[in-house]
């Protein structure tokens, strides 16, 4: 008896480490879990050759327009002044185009930032296409230096195909650079 | 059968030196590896700490009776020192925190898992006791000192002013970069303990149920009860640890410069909803399944019949605990979810209401045709079944993701996780008490007073919770010390019905007084012959080691008539 007992508790206690385990492994696929499907805005990120053949599709298709429209934040405190440089714009679903965004440090010392994003309405995540972005990296900016930062990006045409996003018309893409603390 | 029983008593008393040798006092109740000793532990603790849970629920209510702030400021003095207004605000957000954590974790668990599933589980299967006793004493002084690391961060540092404010959820950024200062580790440490505790006595049940009931005793003969605990102690070994990682998660975003859950660093604060509800929605069947397995009990002894469609109740159970990891979601609705996923996670939802259906309409089919005795176990069994049926329908209505946009964060949630928690999940506690503290104590309580018990608080809880159903259709938060005068009145009667509900209690205080000083010495089976598992067939309380030889299921009886089987195995 004091044996099985043994055996049936032991099993259990393993269930609830693997369950412990489980807790600590969604960080990794939640992330994951975004990156696939676009959940919560999650864009996505392409090759040149794939933007290539959604542009040729573009053509192809007749060209239908969508509007992006541009957001930049920083964290309370960050001592930066970030902003788009257009509203919005307009393209062909499929053609790529390229938005910049002006980011000065307004303090006297380095600081290093890095852009999270993500679009809205957030189902457009997965058909949010980006080839370059300042936000692949993080960025540096000198005391008062100010840069230009590019994003090239372009609409999947496949955006058409789903029903829950064909009708959409404009998409929000937004950007909140936040700093990044240096050791010591 | 009176005489069986009486057989099996005998049987007992041969063992006399062995069975009742008790412990002296401090090795008895500080060091109890006795599951009886260890279940009248836990029905203290949880009655100790309903009180302090209720007493905040007062002052809430008191606060909430007229629109501006009432004794807030007080309180605040009290706990601060000072009168700023901000760090009153603080206060009232400590207060809903320790009422819901106390609530959850240290009243209700406690009371069903701790103390009725300790009491019981090895009595009615035929156990002499729980298969890690030691295990069971470290699970209760865990639960006892996560009691006391909550109440230690009430008088700490918590960011805007003493004590955690960050609800019972625990969000974050609110609980991370929102509140520092100890306050918040101490009350995060105490989930901690108190889960540590449960997971072992989950643990413990689950190893007892499988490996130690009687001979005969087959999964399918076991009482509905032991059917709920294992039900429950599956859904808190399962669900538990994932409340574990997320909040060992935010120490380390709060101590540790992790960023798990905070989005400067590429983390997701609404991850963390999703790893809590993920536990807390299996949470709130922890609470209410083995109120399920009490309440079928009560209504098959008082109908003096079996429970009606018994394999259908006990898979019900199942049902819900399976279906009810795959749900969390809709605590979740405003998050910004897809259109699709809304619609998986309604669907889901109201899926529940199936096998929840099942066991109220099974219950109503056990009385059907019964002869019904309407003793207070019974009475109180029956305000369950309404009060849990009212918050179940509440729960279909805000399972539907369109109306939730509308209601989440407003008194309709609070109404209805009210009905099926503090008056469903609390009736089925006071029905098991009245059903079973004869048994536990020797002493009958009055029956009188019971029954008293049952109207005030009946009446109470419904004066205090119906009206919050108004108030949320019309728009009030939930969360704040304050509200627009419109919402006068109904918050007026609700803090009328918190008196008439602290005066139930005061009834229920006062027979537990009657039954220790003038309470009638309790029989065996003092509920008659419709109480047909193992328990009865013991002594009032029973000895203090019990079936040193095992009773014996006989294969062509049921598990409603196991009382004459296991006398007929005594005295073999």
């Amino acid at each position: 008896m004091a044996n099985r007992n043994r055996r049936v508790g032991l099993i259990m206690v393993l269930v609830a480490l693997a369950m412990l385990g489980l807790g600590f492994a969604a960080v990794p696929l939640y992330r994951l879990f975004c990156q696939v499907t676009g959940f919560a805005g999650t864009t996505q990120r392409a090759t040149e050759s794939q933007a290539t053949d959604a542009s040729q599709f573009a053509k192809s298709a007749g060209g239908p327009t969508i509007s992006v429209r541009f957001d930049a934040q920083v964290e309370r405190g960050m001592p930066w002044t970030f902003k788009p440089l257009q509203v919005t714009q307009t393209m062909a679903i499929g053609e790529r185009d390229m938005a910049i965004f002006l980011a000065q440090n307004n303090s006297d010392r380095a600081v290093t930032g890095a852009a999270t994003f993500n679009v809205v309405p957030e189902q457009t995540g997965s058909y949010f296409n980006k080839i370059q972005c300042f936000c692949f990296t993080e960025q540096t900016l000198q005391p008062h230096q100010s840069v230009r930062m590019p994003v090239i990006y372009y609409v999947d045409p496949k955006i058409l195909d789903d029903p829950d996003t064909r009708d959409i018309q404009q998409i929000t893409l937004s950007y909140t650079f936040h700093e990044v603390k240096k050791e010591g | 059968m009176a005489t069986t029983a009486d057989t099996f008593q005998a049987h007992a008393e041969e063992h006399h030196h062995d069975a009742d040798h008790k412990p002296g006092f401090f090795a008895r109740w500080f060091m109890s590896t006795n599951h009886k000793d260890i279940g009248t532990l836990y029905l203290v603790f949880s009655i100790f700490a309903g009180i302090i849970g209720g007493a905040i629920s007062g002052l809430m209510r008191w606060e909430l009776a007229q629109p501006g702030i009432q004794i807030l400021g007080q309180i605040s003095l009290w706990l601060n020192g000072n009168t700023d207004m901000d760090q009153a605000l603080h206060t009232w957000n400590v207060l809903i925190t320790a009422h819901g954590l106390i609530m959850v974790f240290f009243v209700v668990m406690p009371a069903t898992m701790g103390g009725f599933a300790n009491w019981f589980v090895p009595l009615m299967i035929g156990a002499p006791d729980m298969a890690f006793p030691r295990m069971n004493n470290v699970a209760f002084w865990l639960t006892v000192a996560g009691f006391t690391s909550l109440m230690t961060s009430v008088f700490m540092p918590g960011g805007t002013a003493h004590g955690a404010g960050v609800g019972w959820t625990v969000y974050a950024p609110l609980s991370t970069t929102g509140s520092p200062g100890p306050a918040v580790d101490f009350a995060i440490f105490s989930l901690h303990l108190a889960g540590a505790g449960s997971i072992m006595s989950s643990i413990n049940f689950i190893t007892t149920i499988f490996n130690m009931r009687a001979p005969g005793m087959t999964l399918h003969k076991m009482p509905l009860f032991v059917w709920s605990v294992l039900v429950t102690a599956f859904l808190l070994l399962l669900a538990l640890p994932v409340l574990a990682a997320a909040i060992t998660m935010l120490i380390t975003d709060r101590n540790f410069g992790t960023t798990f859950f905070d989005q400067s660093g590429g983390g997701d604060p609404v991850l963390y909803q999703h790893l809590f509800w993920f536990f807390g929605h299996p949470e709130v069947y922890i609470m209410i399944i083995p109120g399920f397995g009490m309440i079928s009990q009560i209504v098959a002894t008082f109908s003096r019949k079996p429970v009606f469609g018994y394999l259908g109740m006990a898979y019900a159970m199942v049902a819900i605990g399976v279906v009810g990891f795959v749900v969390w979601a809709h605590h979740m609705y405003t998050t910004g979810m897809s259109v699709n996923t809304k619609m998986y996670f309604t669907a889901a939802t109201m899926v529940i209401a199936v096998p929840t259906g099942i066991k109220i309409f099974s219950w109503i089919a056990t009385m059907w045709g019964g002869s019904l005795e309407f003793k207070s176990p019974l009475v109180w069994a029956l305000g369950f079944i309404f009060l849990f049926t009212v918050g179940g329908v509440t729960g279909v209505v805000l399972a539907n993701g369109g109306i939730d946009d509308n209601l989440q964060d407003t008194y309709y949630v609070v109404a209805h996780f009210h009905y099926v928690l503090s008056l469903g999940a609390v009736f089925s506690l006071f029905a098991g008490f009245y059903y079973w503290f004869p048994k536990m104590s020797g002493r009958m309580h009055s029956e009188f007073l019971a029954h008293l018990h049952f109207w005030v608080f009946f009446i109470g809880v419904n004066v205090v919770f119906f009206p919050q159903h108004f108030l949320g259709m019309n728009g009030m938060p939930r969360r704040y010390p304050d509200y627009a005068p419109a919402f006068k009145f109904w918050n007026e009667v609700s803090s009328y019905g918190y008196l008439i509900m602290a005066t139930g209690m005061v009834i229920f205080f006062v027979n537990l007084v009657y039954a220790f000083t003038a309470g009638k010495k309790a029989a065996g089976n003092y509920w008659g012959e419709g109480a047909t598992t193992l328990e009865w067939s013991l002594s009032s309380p029973p000895p203090f080691h019990q079936f040193e030889t095992l009773p014996v299921i006989e294969e062509h009886h049921s598990h409603h008539n196991a009382i004459g089987d296991a006398s007929t195995a005594g005295a073999h």
